[in-house]
């Protein structure tokens, strides 16, 4: 199972946990059984059937380009953050 | 041969050579966006609001439509309506509705400056005349020019649609989102906190001040394509969001990048272009439009001012426990400031195991910010760094040791979470105290030295590049990144480094939107990391190719060709060594021409900090200060091209002392803006800097060929909070307001000496 750290401002859907445990072998299956076990978090991430585009993903402390495509490993630890440009 | 810090010697990669653009560049060849010219081109220009908030009660043009020599007039009812939602276009996350608008006002004008109507006439004199024609009678509001006003409750809203997640579906609002970032518990923090120092920050809105002002030149075909030749940091950017705008398929839109007199981050966007496209289709004609000085100022994306409340917590060692930062950005017209982005970057050198961010993103009467140089970045390190400059000296400890001391390395989490891979901040703040500059003694009267770090993400994203070999074993090298500050040179370098070229036998070749794959805009210090990876891809598929040549001509498998230094050999007897010269004059009969591509999703950015040092004197009498000494050092992963990471450093540093000490925009109570001009918004000049010196530090990139860190960004972080550090050590003063200028500082000082001749003459009587 992987372990998603949840943003500060999504603990109310976990009940006040920060980080929890959720299957799928990428994002876009995860983000399904995270909205499985506790539901809000599909309408939070997603948008059109893909990750929102304010939204950037990190597995394994690397940023994801796959939106829901990017692959999630067995222990694999995702971070959902802020989506961020340059200058 | 120059050696790598990772012990592999290159040839080409780290060595000088003279860009392949200079001498068009100073012999004044070279064609930026205003030069073009078409026959039976038009001239365009823009009416703009001369109210920072109004309701648009009507607009007549048929007064301007008739002056002889105007063939078109336009305004936001010749633009399809877009949907009111965050879209993806291209490499951005963009509200296409407000982009629309923020290029024609529809309904409202939001700030002073505002494109409420654009003509184009057969000369610029008449399109100026034309404009003075257009009426529009506007139902002026009071303007919103703060984040605080923006926030107060009963403040005027600017966007009547506007909500967020806080205050539910129901409030109108001019706060559009709110962020927040927790680790830890912060009460238990601050309660282990020995010393705990806390400050509020205010920073002027400012802007890039690149010297180009925007242009463009639309041309629309009859058979519904359209070609853009403009000044842009994003050729493809500018294709996605002017088609969106327009309603046009993007595969019609070519978009041809001139050279660009400076972007920093102000024109990864789009204000004329789609402008310049829709006056074409109206007249039939090629259109050019230009801004002027004021327009740039006054009408496209400065960078946000901002309110913040820093706090952070030590132990008497000087271990940070907590921070906690309340942090409000200026969005302008419309929501998107770099707030996440400061939230994201305020404490990130560091290792603070109790953190509390909340941010918040306002729109205000101002124009709609656009990204400037890491942005978000240098308005959160001025509060935090300055903070840990007074929590270091309540220590006694030095500040580059108070630095080291927290300093962030592999394995810290980082604000939003993530971990850290390999990173070079605690190598940026060594570099700063061994450096001859810290080591030096500064004495004299209302001297001090200040110290300042600061992170930048850098990002990745998707470029293309194509080599094509010519039959004289040169090579053109074809990519899409708008050469912003030498990258074209650096790129040109990677092809030969790997074909075993000589540098000038590569040409490097910016073009349009048809004739690459798609590259995103060069910001976000992503070009030498992202495009340099497609350059280096591409130039390794031009060797696999150039060996089944060899193979051939040997009568070889392509497996057993090696190249080396240069040279295709293979065992066996009668095999002579060929060069990529020799052998590019037999691909016609092996097999014919020769071209290597590669496009790359850049993954494993690795992420920049750097750290600065200044001298500076402050004048008791003025409040000027003058920059003695500065000094940057900066984790660049690998310099490709050291002299253009130098300038790129240099660069960064400049605009910071300047958003430090000078650079601020003035609007009036009435919310217009007052120094619209070069001459007072100031800018330094190389008048008003010392040569800063500079420290490249390399630790590599892990996963990168080349170990590539972009740098073009974070050498702007540092910089306010080093020079405000600097006039504390100089004069005793924490300033907590940008920018630091005369009038303020002199204020703070005179109130500093009132105070203290006050609590002398207490005590003496």
């Amino acid at each position: 199972m992987a372990t998603v750290v949840i943003p500060a401002q999504l603990r109310k859907l976990t009940g006040g946990k920060d980080r929890v445990e959720a299957s799928g072998r990428n994002i876009g299956r995860l983000i399904e059984d995270l909205d499985r076990q506790f539901p809000g978090f599909r309408e939070q991430l997603l948008q059109d059937g893909d990750v929102k585009p304010s939204i950037a993903v990190s597995v394994d402390g690397e940023m994801g380009t796959g939106g829901v495509l990017e692959p999630v490993g067995e222990n694999s630890e995702v971070f959902f953050l802020p989506a961020l440009g340059g200058g | 041969m120059a050696a790598s810090a990772d012990g592999q010697g290159y040839r080409v990669i780290g060595t000088r050579p003279i860009r392949h653009d200079g001498i068009d560049k100073v012999t004044g060849r070279a064609k930026y966006g205003a030069d073009y010219s078409f026959p039976g081109m038009l001239y365009g220009k823009v009416l703009r609001s001369p109210y920072a908030h109004a309701n648009i009660k009507s607009i007549k043009t048929d007064k301007a439509a008739a002056l002889p020599g105007v063939k078109a007039v336009v305004t936001a009812d010749d633009l399809p309506a877009l949907a009111d939602k965050m879209e993806q276009a291209g490499e951005q996350a963009i509200n296409l509705s407000q982009l629309s608008a923020n290029i024609l006002a529809r309904g409202k004008t939001l700030y002073d400056g505002h494109a409420v109507a654009a003509v184009a006439a057969t000369s610029p004199h008449i399109a100026d005349e034309a404009l003075r024609l257009i009426e529009v009678d506007y139902e002026v509001l009071p303007p919103v020019m703060s984040v605080e006003d923006a926030m107060k409750p009963g403040a005027p809203i600017l966007l009547p649609g506007l909500r967020n997640k806080d205050e539910g579906p129901e409030k109108q609002t001019n706060v559009a989102t709110h962020l927040q970032f927790k680790r830890g518990d912060i009460e238990e923090g601050f309660k282990a906190a020995d010393h705990v120092v806390e400050r509020e920050f205010k920073t002027a809105m400012v802007h890039q001040g690149y010297i180009e002002p925007h242009n463009a030149v639309g041309i629309y075909n009859a058979d519904g394509h359209a070609t853009i030749y403009c000044s842009t940091q994003g050729s493809f950017v500018v294709r996605s969001l002017s088609a969106a705008v327009l309603g046009m398929p993007e595969g019609n839109i070519k978009v041809v990048p001139a050279e660009i007199g400076g972007g920093f981050g102000g024109k990864t966007t789009i204000y004329l272009e789609p402008l310049s496209v829709l006056l074409s289709k109206k007249t039939g004609h090629p259109v050019k439009l230009t801004m002027t000085r004021a327009e740039v100022l006054r009408a496209s994306g400065p960078t946000s001012g901002s309110t913040i409340r820093c706090k952070m917590g030590c132990t008497k060692d000087g271990k940070l426990v907590a921070a906690q930062i309340w942090m409000a950005y200026e969005a302008g017209a419309f929501p998107g400031s770099p707030v996440g982005a400061g939230a994201m970057t305020i404490v990130a050198p560091y290792n603070i195991p109790n953190l509390l961010v909340d941010a918040y993103d306002v729109v205000v009467n101002r124009p709609k910010t656009a990204a400037y140089r890491a942005p978000g970045a240098s308005n959160a390190a001025m509060a935090s760094e300055t903070v840990i400059d007074e929590l270091a000296d309540k220590c006694g400890v030095d500040p580059c040791d108070f630095r080291i001391m927290n300093g962030a390395k592999e394995g810290t989490p980082q604000t939003a979470g993530p971990p850290y891979r390999r990173i070079g901040f605690i190598d940026t703040v060594e570099a700063i105290k061994s450096s001859p500059h810290y080591k030096s003694k500064l004495e004299g009267r209302n001297r001090g030295r200040g110290v300042g770090s600061g992170f930048w993400f850098n990002v990745g994203l998707q470029s293309s590049a194509i080599v094509n070999l010519h039959t004289d074993g040169t090579a053109s090298l074809v990519i899409g990144s708008v050469d912003i500050g030498g990258t074209r040179a650096a790129q040109a370098m990677i092809a030969a480094e790997v074909l075993g070229l000589d540098v000038n036998d590569v040409r490097p070749l910016v073009t349009d939107t048809d004739s690459i794959g798609h590259t995103d805009v060069t910001g976000g210090s992503r070009t030498a990391f992202a495009t340099g990876w497609a350059v280096y891809e591409a130039a390794q598929d031009t060797v696999r190719q150039l060996k089944e040549r060899a193979a051939k001509l040997w009568e070889k498998k392509p497996e057993e060709v090696a190249f080396s230094n240069g040279q295709f050999t293979a065992q066996g007897d009668g095999v002579k060594p060929m060069t990529v010269k020799e052998l590019a004059g037999r691909l016609a009969r092996t097999g014919g021409p020769i071209s290597g591509r590669a496009t790359v999703n850049a993954r494993g950015v690795g992420p920049a900090f750097a750290t600065t040092v200044v001298d500076v004197e402050v004048d008791p009498d003025t409040g000027k200060v003058e920059i003695l000494r500065a000094t940057v050092a900066q984790d660049v992963g690998k310099a490709i091209h050291p002299s253009y990471v130098e300038g790129q450093m240099q660069g960064g540093t400049a605009q910071g002392i300047g958003w430090a000490l000078n650079e601020e925009y003035f609007y009036d109570d009435k919310g217009i803006l007052r120094n619209s001009g070069l001459l007072d918004y100031r800018m330094p000049t190389c008048l008003d800097l010392p040569l800063i010196e500079t420290c490249i530090v390399e630790v590599p990139t892990p996963g990168h060929p080349l170990g590539i860190r972009g740098v073009g960004e974070v050498s702007i972080v540092p910089p306010p909070a080093a020079v405000a550090n600097a006039i504390a050590h100089a004069v005793g003063v924490r300033m907590t307001e940008l920018p630091m200028s005369p009038p303020r500082l002199l204020k703070a000082m005179l109130s500093r000496r009132g105070g203290a001749e006050s609590q002398a003459a207490a005590a003496g009587r």
